[in-house]
């Protein structure tokens, strides 16, 4: 066969080309990396959680240090971002609040993300009544307009949370486990589609011939198999979550006076906007960048996960 | 079901409503049992007011069947709100329905023309994206409908206020219900009034709708039928508004309709923000009066108004979707 042409150049290299194995999570890093502003969006965001955490030690500034001759003043040296109208030091308050304003959101998705699985995979796994039930029960979710209902149940449950846990955890409580409860449904369906296609392949078919039971298929096979949409959704719904808990503070009926979350700061900050909008900008663009990071992370992490999209 | 020939709209629609009638049911069913178990009784300033003898409170709670089952206090509950009997707000003086009767059409106005005002940044710029993926209009257009949902309404409305109110003073930025003048000019400042709320309204809706826009065309364009449609020498133009967008709008509607809740959210903001006197702003106020009647009133409201939407999205589906509709 000489001077024929190979019908693929790789087809007598073979055994010796042969790729290196990659693991997923390094293949979809290298993905990942491919999307510039999800990369940008993870240093900036990896940024700020590193300012919330450890700013405050090295800006030891107290949160509520009242300076009545330093009233509403611009950046300078001493106020790095610049005063309130009680002349508190708002990169301290900044820096504290953001805390919670971020565990807030991450807290939230967690608990949509748990409740979102276990709907999802309880309606995939189970066909029939149980499936169409809890379909039905997401719908239903899915129609409730979400800010006026968090508003309610705030309103109604706020001041016994407070006699449980205290007046400041027990309303951050309260808003974590409301937000996650009103977003829970994509993330539902997005583990039941995956659960019905997957349930049928060969391998989870293998399983069950080898005798796995139920909670094994779901747990070993199944479940892991379907985490990289619901990666996706849980990253949007820490950013919807910052956004939501935001609005809450915003409109005044989120966490208490004293905590400064972004939110909150931007309320105070409102009616201020002619002589000092420094302060309203501050934490406005704070919950914007962050909100912008994450769904660019987000927008990668859909790039990176999706094993269809050739890169 | 070609035995019985084809089914009329007015049949799909009242299948779809016979759907809906559950789903209204499990919304009041949700508000009820949220308010049945919160804490605080609407007796609870009378047990503190010691003029008030035990034997009158209980008699009041027993007239007011307070201590019945909670699904028999849920049917009459349900059975007071169908008969329009919403209850009575202690701090506007006036019934509830009149009170939301009154405030609604601003909401629906603002809500209307902010989403109009999405579709029509969202649909040609979607669509002219989509046509030259990865081109810089693509990119600049991508990237500001990313930048534009990643906005937060409340943060877009104060920069808004402190653009064009306080640094150019062109818009006023708190909402008058009683504007002087006539004619004309009376039409235009209310115009100018609503320019802002539905502008900042409108620019998120828009954001999430060009991304919606640009992938669902996205998918259409690759398709046989379209360059079929192109080798039979169609024009262009028809082409797309023919082959390529009315296929692509179809799972838009269904995204749009997915996004009717959250719309409303915005709009309790902005309402909030520009002080315009609709229900998220009545929303507001009552809960910071404690006024429960109308809090849960304009709850179920905005909920039955998500529902009514979703509604419409069906319609709409069926007529952009001959294959499918009004099975």
């Amino acid at each position: 066969m000489a001077g024929s042409t190979l019908a693929s150049p790789t087809a007598d290299a073979a055994p010796v080309a042969r790729r290196k194995h990659v693991s997923p999570g390094a293949e979809a890093w290298r993905r990942f990396r491919r999307h510039k502003l999800a990369v940008t969006g993870a240093v900036i965001l990896s940024t700020m959680v590193l300012a919330v955490l450890f700013g405050p030690f090295f800006w030891p500034v107290a949160i509520n240090d009242i300076d009545f001759t330093a009233m509403l003043e611009g950046p300078s040296a001493n106020h790095p971002l610049g005063t309130d109208d009680l002349g508190q030091d708002l990169l301290a308050r900044m820096l504290y609040g953001g805390r919670i304003s971020l565990a807030v959101g991450l807290a939230a998705m967690v608990v949509a993300v748990v409740v979102g699985i276990l709907v999802g995979a309880i309606a995939g796994i189970s066909r029939g009544s149980v499936d169409s039930g809890l379909m039905w029960l997401t719908d239903l979710f899915l129609s409730l307009p979400q800010l006026p209902l968090l508003l309610v149940v705030v309103y109604l449950f706020r001041d016994s949370m407070k006699e449980i846990a205290g007046p400041e955890v027990g309303v951050v409580i309260l808003i974590i486990v409301v937000i996650g409860g009103l977003r829970w449904m994509p993330v539902a369906r997005l583990v039941r589609a995956q659960f019905f296609s997957l349930r049928e392949k060969e391998f989870v078919e293998a399983a069950r011939a080898l005798g796995a039971s139920t909670t094994r298929q779901v747990t070993r096979h199944i479940l892991p198999n379907s985490l990289g949409p619901v990666i996706v959704a849980g990253t949007i719904d820490v950013a919807a979550a910052i956004i939501l808990e935001s609005t809450l503070s915003f409109l005044g009926l989120g966490v208490p006076p004293d905590i400064p979350t972004w939110g909150r700061i931007l309320f105070d900050a409102k009616d201020y906007l002619d002589f000092a909008p420094h302060w309203a900008l501050f934490a406005g663009g704070a919950i914007f960048l962050a909100v912008l990071s994450i769904n660019y992370i987000g927008d990668g992490l859909r790039d990176a996960l999706d094993p269809r999209r050739v890169m | 079901m070609f035995l019985q020939g084809k089914t009329t709209v007015s049949q799909y629609l009242l299948r779809r409503l016979l759907i809906v009638i559950p789903s209204l049911i499990g919304i009041s069913l949700v508000l009820f049992v949220l308010l049945a178990l919160a804490p605080g009784d609407p007796f609870g300033e009378l047990a503190q007011n010691p003029a008030v003898p035990p034997e009158v409170r209980a008699a009041l709670r027993e007239k007011f069947g307070l201590d019945d089952p909670i699904m028999v206090r849920y049917f009459r509950w349900l059975l007071a709100m169908l008969q329009g009997d919403w209850g009575f707000s202690f701090v506007s003086r006036m019934d509830v329905d009149t009170l939301i009767m009154q405030r609604l059409p601003v909401t629906l106005i603002v809500i209307g023309a902010s989403q109009v005002l999405a579709l029509v940044v969202a649909l040609p710029v979607g669509v002219y994206a989509a046509m030259r993926p990865y081109s810089l209009f693509d990119q600049v257009a991508t990237t500001t409908a990313f930048i534009g949902f990643s906005l937060p309404t409340f943060f877009t409305g104060l920069l808004f206020i402190l653009v064009f109110s306080i640094h150019l003073d062109w818009l006023p930025f708190v909402y008058q219900t009683n504007v002087s003048g006539t004619g004309l000019e009376y039409i235009w400042e209310h115009i100018r009034q609503a320019i802002m709320p539905v502008v900042v309204l409108g620019l998120f809706q828009g954001g999430v709708l060009t991304r919606f826009v640009r992938s669902a065309v996205l998918d259409v364009v690759r398709l046989d039928y379209v360059t079929t449609a192109r080798a039979k020498g169609l024009r262009e133009g028809v082409v797309i508004l023919k082959h390529i967008v009315r296929n692509a709008l179809i799972p838009v509607v269904t995204l749009i309709a997915l996004q009717m809740p959250i719309v409303f959210g915005g709009a309790v903001v902005t309402e909030q923000i520009f002080r315009i006197p609709g229900i998220g702003s009545l929303l507001i106020a009552s809960i910071l009066a404690n006024d429960t009647p109308v809090i849960m009133a304009v709850t179920f409201v905005t909920a039955c108004l998500v529902i009514l939407f979703n509604l419409i999205a069906d319609l709409l589906y069926g007529w952009l979707d001959p294959r499918i509709s009004y099975r």
